[in-house]
């Protein structure tokens, strides 16, 4: 498919100085984009320089077939809209009027709304789900509805391209789903070609066609969520040293407590990650075992341990792997029983058990 | 049918706006009669309009009530109402210039600037241009509202603070006085004579002359910015946010002060320094109208503005008559209060 926004080794920067160069992005219609990457790496910059808040340096821009130096401000305003990140206290205006201004590059000299522009800030509200606030005083709304009314005055422009810089801060977990979901929506029933940027890597993994990772003086990595997240890659990204992400959960683990391990823990099947997580809080090093690698417990082990005896998935535990674990569980001061039940293939899990009621290692049993 | 009983009802209707223009425009008769028919010589309202009547038809005739009517109280109250539409609608675009609604001319000093200039014309230029004609006051008016405006502008980058900008402005406003003060003292004593007058601000002494003078600009300033509504409503959500709905900016910025000075220079040049009336009235209007829709602000800003100084200019002729009142003094005691009451409104806005 032909891509429909486009750069070509764009450099973006502030002054005359380069801060990013060498953005090649290509985005077809209807797509998601999403920038994420640490504060101050240049998300900002990026998006500004594509809707010309900020003179680029070099490279060049397209939205559609033209250059974005050659758009007519009026034009451009009919192809591309943005929420941005300044704080707007607009006074004694409605929420319904704040929307109507999108309509600006549609109204005659003086601004006089047609049905058919009334029709368009209805039509807006409905999709982000604010009608019932369209006579309110902007002034007095919450950070969620006032980001509601921003994005749905974004849509009121009827644009081809919507770009928002962090459009979720500020917002509850509830209204950034809330969000993001709008804009799932529009990209895919009015085929609007979305440009963000985000913190949440998680929920930008969920929402986002593609990633732009940001950091340096070169974009990090562009492509499919997949692609871009895996081998380590959020962590470089954010400079995280001792904490570490989970792609698979989209989930961000603290870092891992040092030295030998002391307590061994005995699980499977996620009654393991609370008891992993408390001891991480506590500060105390431990192993685990035996966990089958699709096990959800084996995620989290490995993120918070070195001493993690696993297995591969759908055979049986090995005698092997029984004496890697027992090894390490007569190394530690005491067992914790996260109580998952034993079967015929995690047998030997009842095993290490036995053998430290045997050696009179004290045991602990949890969710009994 | 129904859809467009909605879509009305989405955007509120503008029966809340003719409501407010038609009070103002009662006020504005209710005004133009007292301040005819009070003074030293009182005409009742029935004899104001068979004179108007007459004179428009007739000419004016030579009894004393006519003359009284039509070379004083008229001229004058007609610049009042003129100068105040004005300076209220200058105090306006400098609110949406800064996107505060505590700007105006007088807080910023732009006033004081346009005094000094005017107050260096009359005193040194007047000996070589003869008599100074209002037309060449205004002028000097306006190179000065533009010189003081952009100083503060300079400022405004530095700062980004409302109250820093207007503590500034204030200063600057003094720096000019001092100016003034300084050329003043050094002038001759009848070259003092025009300036002293002028200098407190009064409508007294109005002529048709100036009030011609006043209309022709003012009115199609005051149109000027009706025109510039469309971009005015949407600059309110910020630069960013306009840019990107098509506005050219920087011209529109431009458009904004050089009408925002016009306005305020013809005060200057015709009436003096005014105070407070830029900053009030708008506040009044948005308040009255409980809506910030610069095509309805605009024009009833502009209404409102010329009643509150016809009111105000009656005041300061009447409360100690024989003694005139300066004119700022009056606008003073109503404008002030208004403006710390903003103030403190909005700090509590912003804690919240």
């Amino acid at each position: 498919m032909e891509p429909y926004f486009k750069t070509e080794q764009l450099a973006v920067g502030y002054d005359g100085r380069v801060l990013i160069h060498d953005i090649d992005i290509r985005l077809e219609k209807g797509k998601i984009l999403t920038l994420i990457g640490p504060n101050g790496g240049g998300k900002s910059t990026i998006l500004k320089s594509i809707t010309r808040h900020l003179q680029t340096i070099s490279g060049r821009v397209f939205f559609g077939e033209q250059d974005l130096r050659q758009w007519q401000p009026k034009e451009l305003a009919k192809q591309v809209a943005v929420v941005l990140t300044d704080r707007v206290r607009p006074e004694l205006t409605t929420c319904a009027e704040v929307v109507a201004m999108g309509r600006y590059p549609y109204t005659n000299l003086f601004g006089r709304l047609t049905p058919g522009d009334k029709a368009a800030v209805q039509e807006a509200l409905e999709r982000v789900h604010a009608l019932d606030l369209a006579q309110r005083d902007f002034a007095s709304l919450s950070d969620g509805q006032r980001q509601r009314i921003l994005l749905a005055r974004a849509l009121c422009q009827e644009p081809e391209t919507i770009v928002l810089d962090e459009p979720t801060a500020y917002l509850d977990i509830r209204y950034k789903i809330e969000l993001l979901e709008i804009l799932r929506e529009m990209a895919q029933e009015k085929g609007i070609t979305v440009i963000l940027s985000l913190h949440e890597i998680d929920l930008a993994a969920k929402v986002s066609d593609y990633l732009l990772c940001v950091k340096g003086e070169t974009v990090a990595a562009l492509g499919t969520p997949e692609q871009v997240l895996g081998g380590g890659a959020v962590e470089k990204l954010y400079g995280m040293e001792q904490s570490s992400y989970n792609r698979l959960f989209g989930s961000v683990e603290l870092a891992k407590p040092v030295g030998a391990p002391r307590v061994f823990v005995v699980a499977g099947g996620g009654r393991g990650i609370p008891v992993y997580r408390s001891l991480q809080k506590q500060g105390t090093p431990f192993a685990a075992g035996i966990l089958y690698e699709n096990d959800v417990d084996y995620q989290v082990a490995q993120a918070l341990s070195d001493n993690v005896v696993s297995a591969p998935a759908f055979w049986p535990m090995t005698d092997q792997q029984f004496r890697l674990a027992a090894k390490l569980l007569l190394s530690c001061a005491s067992v914790i029983d996260a109580g998952t039940p034993v079967g015929e293939f995690n047998r030997k899990n009842a095993q290490l058990l036995q053998l430290a009621r045997e050696k009179g290692i004290p045991l602990t049993k949890c969710n009994p | 049918m129904k859809e467009k009983q909605e879509n009305t009802q989405l955007l509120g209707s503008p029966r809340r706006f003719w409501a407010v223009m038609g009070l103002l425009t009662l006020l504005l008769v209710v005004m133009l009669v007292l301040n005819v028919n009070i003074g030293s010589v009182s005409i009742s309202p029935g004899r104001i309009a068979s004179m108007l009547w007459d004179g428009i038809i007739h000419g004016v005739d030579s009894s004393t009530e006519s003359q009284i009517l039509f070379r004083i109280r008229l001229p004058r109250l007609l610049l009042a109402a003129i100068l105040g539409g004005a300076l209220s609608v200058s105090g306006y675009l400098l609110q949406v210039f800064f996107r505060n609604p505590i700007a105006g001319p007088f807080v910023l000093g732009i006033s004081s600037g346009a005094k000094m200039v005017v107050g260096i014309t009359l005193i040194f230029l007047a000996r070589f241009l003869g008599s100074v004609r209002p037309v060449s006051l205004v002028l000097a008016a306006f190179a000065g509202s533009l010189l003081i405006t952009s100083v503060v502008l300079l400022f405004s980058q530095k700062v980004r603070s409302m109250s820093m900008l207007l503590v500034i402005g204030i200063m600057v406003g003094y720096i000019c006085g001092a100016v003034t003060d300084f050329c003043i003292t050094f002038a001759d004593d009848h070259d003092v004579v025009n300036l002293t007058n002028w200098s407190m601000g009064t409508f007294s002494g109005a002529s048709w002359e100036e009030v011609g003078l006043a209309a022709a600009l003012c009115l199609p300033g005051a149109l000027g910015a009706l025109a510039l509504c469309k971009p005015i409503s949407v600059y309110a959500l910020g630069e960013g946010y306009a840019q990107s709905m098509g506005i050219r900016v920087k011209p529109f910025r431009v458009a904004l002060i050089l009408l925002s000075s016009l306005l305020s220079a013809c005060v200057t040049a015709l009436a003096g320094p005014i105070s407070f009336v830029g900053i009030a009235v708008p506040h009044i209007t948005r308040s009255l109208l409980k809506s910030s829709r610069p095509a309805w602000v605009i024009p009833a800003s502009f209404l409102c503005g010329g009643v509150f100084c016809g009111f105000c200019d009656l005041l300061a002729r009447t409360v100690f008559a024989p003694t005139e009142l300066a004119i700022g003094t009056v606008t003073s005691v109503f404008g002030a209060p208004v403006v710390i009451y903003m103030m403190v409104r909005r700090r509590k806005g912003e804690e919240a």
